[in-house]
């Protein structure tokens, strides 16, 4: 059993975590503040259409996007000499782009949720808006934020379609633990597969577990 | 110096127009559930924007749609003490009390602490909200308002979230902190009779509009208007006539009223609260009728008195409150006579 897919799999999904995290953040922060019912619809409606999508129409989009003979991929090889496609860059944005939504909605609602009176209290008490979401809003959405968060990394660990659309299955490279779940069945490797399938399993119920019990620990006041 | 308002605001139901001034002294809001109470004072506190008017506080410019002024809540030095209270339910009590404060840390502990000493919340500070009673919870929400020395303090509904038996009780140790503030203080509510214990003066709003502003005891006194007669707790209305400069037809109520004034011309009702009506022995007397008793309700010190004229035709019930003792022991248990002094009219108009 090759422990690369293990290694790539962990990195691409905690370099994948910790941008969807901010940027679901942000994003979401954005969204709520937004004034116009409208255009907060249509914005809504682009951020969470990875989620409804096939994560192979993402690949495709990505490959559009980052594709050496697109505009935006050209750039990148020509000008930065960065080339997106098939590299381990290519996991992690695909990673992001399909786990993104999960974040975004989560924060959004566990946003929503805090008790608006007390971000008025906050503003009447001389707080910047800044000092508010930090003070306030986070410590109180912390739970449907962390909940996200899990999700988020879950889905990340696991993306596959997208994945092999950009980024290929190119072993010690971009070779996932699902990509490699996958080729070892192709190859009638069973075992091997069945391996890999426990590491997933062990990661994924573990971060689950883990987060369940920070999240219950810091909201003992509340109780 | 004081607060000026004088603002404009479209609402879902209704536009939302107030007017008034402050003179120093406690300002009551009060109207019906929905008549804006709260959104003024959201405007007051900047948490709302006016559509157009101005908010001038102490000389200080807060809100002019004008010259395009509209300063943040932030800005404004207005301390808003909420129906609900609105602590924030994962800090303690000191962090609650202190987290606006601008100073050294130092200083903060020792103004938190200074605070919660003349709070009577000594040993409380490392505690959350949540393991405090209603009571506790509502001085803390206050001592976070006072700590930043406000020039206005408003008070939104401050006692509808206690128990009955804990608002009097409440009510005084309140009165008692404010004593202490040297600020204008501003409280929306519903409640007449925390209106007329707590402010000198008073705004009465109807469907978002303020319709009076004024002294208390005047406008409990002599209401003038329909909606301030009802909000002011009078419990008896009847449409009425003029018969003369000094006698009206309450036609509600199938009765000539004399009275010790001229009748004011514009009037189109007369107002009678509960507790004003006498009883009396005999028709022998002014503006007095016989009535048959439709119902009796009980209350701890009273009774409400549901009664109707005795006669063929229908007319509309008037509630009587009597203390207990005077209706057990009246001396005609059988007959019902009422009087209605002349000097309790209350002249109204629409």
């Amino acid at each position: 059993m090759e422990l690369s897919p293990i290694i790539i799999s962990l990195k691409t999904a905690a370099a994948a975590i910790i941008l969807t995290f901010m940027l679901g953040l942000f994003v979401a922060r954005f969204v709520v503040n937004m004034k116009s019912e409208k255009a907060k619809m249509v914005v809504d409606g682009i951020m969470t259409l990875p989620l409804v999508l096939p994560p192979t129409v993402m690949g495709f989009l990505l490959l559009i996007v980052f594709g050496v003979n697109k505009p935006f991929g050209r750039f990148l090889l020509e000008v930065l000499g960065v080339r997106i496609v098939f590299s381990w860059t290519a996991t992690v944005i695909a990673a992001v782009a399909i786990s993104f939504p999960l974040m975004y909605r989560s924060a959004r609602g566990a946003f929503e949720q805090v008790d608006k009176n007390l971000l008025m209290a906050g503003r009447t008490l001389g707080m910047s808006e800044g000092r508010i979401f930090w003070r306030i809003t986070m410590p109180l959405a912390l739970p449907g934020v962390v909940a996200g968060g899990v999700l988020s990394f879950a889905r990340g660990l696991g993306e596959f379609g997208a994945t092999a659309m950009v980024a290929g299955n190119i072993a010690n490279k971009t070779r996932t633990l699902p990509l490699a779940i996958y080729s070892e069945v192709a190859a009638g490797n069973m075992d091997i597969a069945f391996y890999y399938v426990l590491v997933i399993l062990v990661i994924s119920f573990l971060v689950v577990v883990l987060m369940n019990y920070f999240s219950q620990k810091e909201r003992k006041y509340l109780r | 110096m004081g607060l000026i308002v004088d603002i404009r605001k479209k609402l879902k139901s209704y536009n939302l127009e107030v007017s008034f001034e402050t003179n120093g002294e406690y300002l009551a809001f009060l109207g019906a559930s929905g008549s804006g109470k709260s959104m003024t004072l959201k405007c007051i506190a900047g948490i709302e924007t006016p559509d157009e008017g101005k908010i001038i506080l102490n000389g200080k410019v807060l809100f002019d749609s004008e010259n395009k002024i509209n300063l943040k809540p932030q800005d404004r030095n207005i301390g808003y003490f909420f129906q609900n209270y609105a602590l924030f339910p994962h800090m303690t009590v000191e962090e609650n009390i202190g987290i606006g404060l601008v100073c050294s840390k130092e200083e903060k502990k020792k103004r938190v602490k200074e605070i919660l000493k003349n709070f009577h919340l000594e040993g409380q500070g490392k505690k959350h909200p949540n393991q405090l009673s209603g009571g506790e919870q509502q001085r803390i929400a206050l001592a976070r308002c006072l700590i930043y020395k406000p020039d206005v303090l408003m008070l939104d509904e401050p006692f509808s979230a206690l128990d009955v038996h804990l608002k009097e009780k409440l009510q005084n140790e309140v009165l008692e902190i404010l004593k202490t503030y040297n600020g204008e203080v501003l409280m929306v509510t519903h409640s007449r009779d925390e209106a007329y214990k707590f402010c000198k003066n008073l705004v009465i709003l109807d469907q978002c509009k303020s319709v009076m502003t004024g002294n208390t005891k005047e406008i409990f006194k002599q209401p003038k208007r329909l909606i301030t007669a009802r909000l002011t707790g009078c419990k008896n209305i009847s449409k009425c006539e003029i018969v003369s400069k000094d006698m009206v037809r309450a036609t509600d109520w199938g009765i000539d009223l004399e009275t010790d004034m001229e009748v004011p011309l514009n009037i189109t009702h007369i107002g009678v609260r509960a507790h004003n009506f006498v009883l009396v022995n005999d028709l022998d007397n002014k503006n007095t009728l016989r009535y048959k008793i439709k119902k009796i309700y009980e209350d701890m010190f009273e009774y409400n008195v549901m009664a109707v004229k005795d006669s063929e035709e229908e007319y509309s019930e008037i509630t009587y409150n009597v203390k207990k003792q005077e209706w057990d022991l009246r001396d005609d248990q059988k007959n019902l006579y009422l009087k209605i002094p002349e000097e309790e009219i209350l002249f109204l108009n629409e």
